[in-house]
């Protein structure tokens, strides 16, 4: 299977327009979703799922991390869903409106008896939970630690504001508590936290403010709602040359003052500290993923 | 049966045409006699009078005779209202076995072409291509003489070969005087350029021109001039101004789309050609017109100006023209309202001769001097041979126009498309009809890569520049590929033996036939 490292961008492709399940894998987004849920109508549920089974089995886009949104935990379609996801092998299942732990475990079961019986290796398939309710937010914790599948987790603003019955604004401060506490969830679980989408694919500009929060937080990527949005959230994830200079200046600060066994390490006058050193890093280490060069790097 | 350097089998001989087969897109040596024109002196005395009543007193005052050729152009689009009543009034007269050769068949409804065709006015058909229902009806084998299709620069070459000659010119003028200057830039129905009527003014037997738009003498400005007009009718419409200024796409939002025109101009970046006072065409399709936006972006980044923008003219050009970003556009054709009023009103906006275009045999040619050539297409093969005539079905959908001019022009051209559209691929392993030679195309830019041509003249250069980006390369087989696993191999499209349409390249070889489809 292959794994992007990067999970920038996400982008939903609907489990019924085979043209645009095609199209999806051509763009620049690290993850594509096929969707059985929202994007399917209720008599379209059989179409999709044989659809997109076949196009990731058979159709699958290289060097894309591929999830599959299956329909709700409590929905009828639920079961079928993941019997065709897990046989389709994508690299991850979405699960969709997250809430308690338990949720999770339950799936996890379901799809390792579904491995097995399927002679598929156990355990391979990862899980993204959207969390997208308040007792979603305040169980994130429980839910980014209950299964190893678990790799990230997303927040959904639309329904969670919908179940705080608050309003859902550009700025964005209803969601910002739950920005940081789904955020601060997937850090203590060591996954990937992916960010709500920016719904209005016209403003461009509000996207780019929406991102500046983003990545602000310290989000590692964000869910698309239409392709003209993925170039301009992957460069927002994207460290730019003088993010990526000054983290090279650090790294060959440190090893300067390593190498002349010298107990402080300063840089322009300011001492690198640990936390410096390991923004140098992250920095470094997203540069090499998003496939940037980078000369005289400091390994 | 012969074979030409494609590898297309051609008859010897379809009706009384002769084929010469192409050979390839250099070969063909320049004609030593002189020109050929049909254009007679013509006496004019103080008081003479061109003007006629009717569009039936002129025809009839041309001496237009069965079984002659008539010509008109194609700048009024799909708006075009004079071919209409031109044809309606010899129908009138009862002329029959009329050849009919307009720079392009524009798609016109109410009268229709075939109309004229299954009446007998017409009987033979030469232009850029044929399309909607007048298509429809040449593949059914409605026409008994195959369709000559010839490229925007082979028909000036044509005609002064003495191949297609012309008997009456039917010029349509936004605005005229009653001496038959002329011009399309201004009046309510202007269409800009008329770049292809020149040569159809200059060569013609008779020429009249007709305009809704009659002015004071001596009509200011004049595009074309009362020394090669005959005749003068004014007329209460020439043409729906709605559907003249439509020819330009407009800024997609097609994400595919803008994603294959990004490329391209990254693709443009890359090559050392992109320097100041370089030259491009990027036509007015939807690639092509988000093209020449991240174009403009590109040059304002890197502070190049071009030398000239060619050929099909749209307001994104003029913009560029108006921002500083080009010094000069020569327009062989204006694609909507501000194209057509910009050579009005702006002293580096030309209206260019077609043949000064795109005629390979002439002393002159802008494409000689072109870098960069942007080209759609409906189908490329492994070979990078492009189909711009012939859908997925065998049906017609659109003209030769002035591709494999541009192509074999151009010293960079590059074919824009996707490589599936809807369940049909665009990369094939043999095009259903070969209009420009694989040879002459430098780069086929996809959603999924761009795959340079190994066979062009200008490869080694290109992928040298290329390689120091990031761009993703991709062999054509590799797109050919990728398309087929995304749509299954079509079914191959049945033909019957008889030729509808002959496809010449610019140097009046034959490049391809059009057979009739099995129904």
């Amino acid at each position: 299977m292959a794994k992007s490292e990067l999970m920038r961008t996400s982008l939903y492709a609907g489990g019924t327009s085979p043209i645009k399940m095609i199209q999806a894998g051509f763009y620049n987004e690290d993850c594509l979703v096929y969707d059985l849920e929202d994007s399917v109508s209720a008599g379209e549920k059989d179409a999709a799922r044989f659809l997109v089974y076949n196009a990731v089995k058979y159709q699958r886009p290289e060097n894309k991390y591929i999830l599959i949104r299956v329909n709700g935990i409590y929905s009828e379609y639920l079961d079928e869903d993941l019997e065709a996801a897990v046989r389709a092998q994508p690299d991850a299942i979405r699960i969709p409106k997250v809430e308690y732990a338990e949720e999770v475990k339950r799936i996890d079961k379901r799809m390792t008896e579904i491995e097995r019986k399927a002679g598929l290796p156990v355990g391979q398939i990862q899980i993204w939970c959207n969390i997208e309710s308040y007792q979603g937010v305040l169980n994130a914790r429980e839910i980014a630690t209950a299964s190893p599948r678990v790799a990230a987790m997303a927040l959904g603003a639309e329904d969670f504001t919908a179940s705080m019955t608050a309003q859902r604004t550009k700025p964005g401060w209803e969601i910002f508590y739950a920005r940081n506490a789904v955020l601060m969830a997937c850090r203590e679980a060591g996954i990937s936290a992916q960010d709500a989408v920016f719904s209005d694919i016209n403003d461009s500009e509000g996207l780019q403010t929406d991102l500046q929060m983003t990545r602000t937080l310290g989000f590692d990527g964000k869910t698309c709602v239409h392709p003209r949005q993925i170039d301009t959230v992957n460069a927002c994830f994207t460290p730019s040359q003088k993010e990526i200079r000054n983290a090279q200046r650090v790294l060959e600060a440190l090893e300067e003052a390593a190498k002349n066994h010298t107990g402080v390490c300063t840089l322009d006058g300011g001492m690198v500290d640990k936390p410096m050193e390991l923004r140098a890093r992250c920095t470094l280490a997203k540069a090499e993923a998003a496939g940037i060069k980078m000369g005289g790097q400091t390994k | 049966m012969i074979v030409n350097s494609l590898g297309r089998e051609l008859p010897e001989k379809i009706g009384d045409y002769i084929v010469r087969p192409y050979m390839g897109p250099a070969t063909t040596p320049a004609l030593t006699a002189p020109v050929v024109t049909r254009r007679t002196a013509g006496h004019r005395v103080p008081g003479d009078i061109k003007l006629k009543a009717s569009l039936k007193d002129a025809v009839i005052a041309s001496g237009l005779k069965d079984g002659m050729t008539i010509s008109f152009h194609h700048c009024f689009r799909e708006g075009d209202r004079v071919i209409g009543q031109v044809l309606t009034v010899i129908r009138e007269l009862g002329i029959k076995s009329l050849r009919f050769a307009p720079s392009a068949v524009v798609n016109i409804k109410n009268p229709s072409i075939v109309d004229f065709v299954r009446d007998g006015t017409i009987d033979r058909i030469e232009a850029s291509g044929i399309r909607g229902q007048l298509g429809d009806a040449v593949l059914d084998g409605e026409m008994e003489k195959p369709v000559i299709l010839r490229t925007h620069g082979a028909r000036p070459r044509a005609i002064e070969a003495g191949e297609l000659q012309i008997d009456v010119a039917f010029i349509g003028a936004s605005a005229a005087d009653d001496y038959g200057n002329c011009t399309g830039q201004i009046g309510p129905n202007a269409c800009g350029s008329m770049g292809y009527s020149f040569v159809d003014a200059h060569n013609a037997g008779c020429v009249i021109v007709i305009t809704d738009n009659l002015v004071e003498y001596p009509c200011i400005p004049v595009s074309i001039s009362q020394q090669y007009v005959d005749f003068v009718v004014k007329v209460d419409t020439i043409g729906d101004p709605a559907k003249i200024g439509a020819g330009a796409a407009r800024l997609t939002k097609n994400p595919r789309d803008l994603m294959i025109a990004e490329r391209t101009v990254d693709l443009i970046a890359a090559s050392r050609r992109f320097k100041e006072g370089f030259s491009f065409q990027t036509g007015a399709g939807a690639i092509s017109i988000a093209s020449t936006k991240y174009l403009a972006d590109r040059m304002r980044e890197r502070g190049v100006k071009a030398s000239f923008a060619l050929g099909g003219v749209p307001a994104a050009i003029i913009d560029m023209y108006d921002e500083g970003l080009v010094r000069v556009v020569e327009c062989s054709q204006s694609f909507d309202a501000v194209a057509a009023q910009a050579i009005f009103s702006r002293p580096g906006v030309l209206e260019i001769d077609n043949a000064d275009y795109a005629n390979a045999y002439s002393k002159g040619g802008f494409l000689n001097r072109e870098d960069f050539g942007v080209l759609g297409a409906l189908e490329v093969d492994t070979d990078f041979n492009v189909n711009i005539l012939t859908g997925s079905s065998g049906e017609m959908m659109g003209g030769l126009g002035g591709g494999p001019d541009v192509a074999g022009g151009a010293q960079i051209s590059i074919v824009t498309l996707p490589v599936v559209r809807g369940r049909t691929p665009s990369i094939v392993k043999k095009v259903f009809t070969l209009c420009t030679p694989g040879e002459t195309i430098a780069a086929v830019v996809t959603e999924a890569g761009i795959a340079l041509n190994p066979k062009h003249k200008n490869y080694q250069e290109l992928r040298e520049d290329l390689e120091q980006t990031s761009l993703k390369l991709i062999t054509i087989q590799e797109l050919q590929h990728l398309a087929e696993s995304m749509t299954g191999v079509p079914k191959p499209i049945e033909t019957t033996g008889k030729v509808a349409c002959i496809v010449e390249y610019r140097d009046g070889t034959v490049i391809d036939v059009i057979r009739e489809v099995k129904k």
